[in-house]
């Protein structure tokens, strides 16, 4: 089991979502932006960061990275997906995630442990979860705050695919409370808040995140 | 050389902190009577040679894909003299 993490410019959570594949019973590869190569990965992680200093729009240029071009074939093909935080603006400007991530409502950088419920356990990336099954990662962003048109918002919420959403205050203005969200097969989720940072009780505030990355094992495991 | 000059906003209904940020900081300024401020972003692309249709169709494009996001921002585009 190959899971891939690729590092742009900027990136600054690509070491820990390796160290979180690890723990999680595969081999972490890493992946750099310049290449037109994912190794023969079986799934992808866009980890958290500011890539290319977060200019013009966060993920906006490193969607056009040249991984990206394979990144994106793959996730069509099925592959799957995790986009954390920067990875997930990412996954947005991509397009192979609807709506937009926008500065948080309040205007300040959030950073804390946040509490989340899992809305969807049919997902690769959450599987390991139990439906309504609350957790506790931390949050870190200023531009956090997820968007989309009001039919969009009605189909992702129809469809299943609003993947986790933030219990209690909201923390940045996401609409509808949305923390992470799918596609429509399940296979590529995105999420604001870091389940990476939550995978040892050494650091971090908890072992809640280590589901994410268990659960893509399992969902690998079970396909290949 | 011709100048083209793109302009993106966020559409009206995304809310725009940075500009909520400006428009609180200008009572403190002795600045009244503006109702609100939208910030937006303002890019120059010089081009060699004339501006032809076919080229305003490729900056239309640029504009498209990379300068503004669809999904939450719309563009403008002119050509300078």
């Amino acid at each position: 089991m190959r899971l891939g993490v690729v590092t742009f410019p900027g990136s600054l959570d690509d070491v820990d979502a390796a160290r979180a594949v690890r723990i999680a019973g595969a081999e972490a590869v890493p992946l750099w932006h310049g290449d037109h190569d994912l190794r023969g990965v079986d799934g992808v992680v866009l980890p958290g960061g500011f890539s290319y200093g977060d200019y013009l729009r966060c993920g906006a240029i490193a969607r056009f990275a040249p991984v990206m071009t394979e990144v994106v074939e793959a996730a069509q093909g099925g592959m799957p997906v995790l986009g954390i935080c920067n990875g997930f603006q990412i996954l947005c400007e991509a397009h192979l995630l609807p709506g937009a991530l926008i500065r948080n409502d309040h205007r300040r950088f959030v950073c804390r442990d946040q509490r989340l419920r899992i809305e969807s356990t049919t997902t690769a990336w959450t599987s390991a979860y139990e439906q309504g099954q609350q957790v506790v990662v931390p949050l870190k962003n200023g531009e956090g705050g997820f968007v989309a048109d009001g039919d969009t918002l009605d189909r992702l919420e129809g469809e299943g695919r609003v993947v986790a959403r933030y219990v209690g205050a909201n923390p940045n203005g996401s609409l509808r409370d949305i923390a992470g969200i799918s596609n429509a097969s399940g296979t590529v989720v995105g999420l604001m808040p870091h389940p990476e940072h939550a995978v040892e009780s050494l650091c971090g505030p908890g072992t809640d995140g280590l589901g994410f990355f268990t659960s893509a094992v399992r969902t690998l495991t079970a396909t290949i | 050389m011709a100048s083209v000059v793109v302009d993106v906003m966020l559409k009206p209904e995304i809310l725009d902190p940075q500009g909520k940020a400006v428009h609180g900081a200008l009572p403190r300024l002795g600045f009244e009577g503006v109702t609100d401020v939208r910030q937006g972003k303002r890019f120059e692309l010089e081009l060699d040679g004339e501006v032809t249709p076919q080229r305003l169709d490729q900056v239309r494009a640029l504009a498209a894909t990379l300068l503004s996001n669809p999904v939450i921002e719309d563009f403008d585009i002119r050509v300078e003299d």
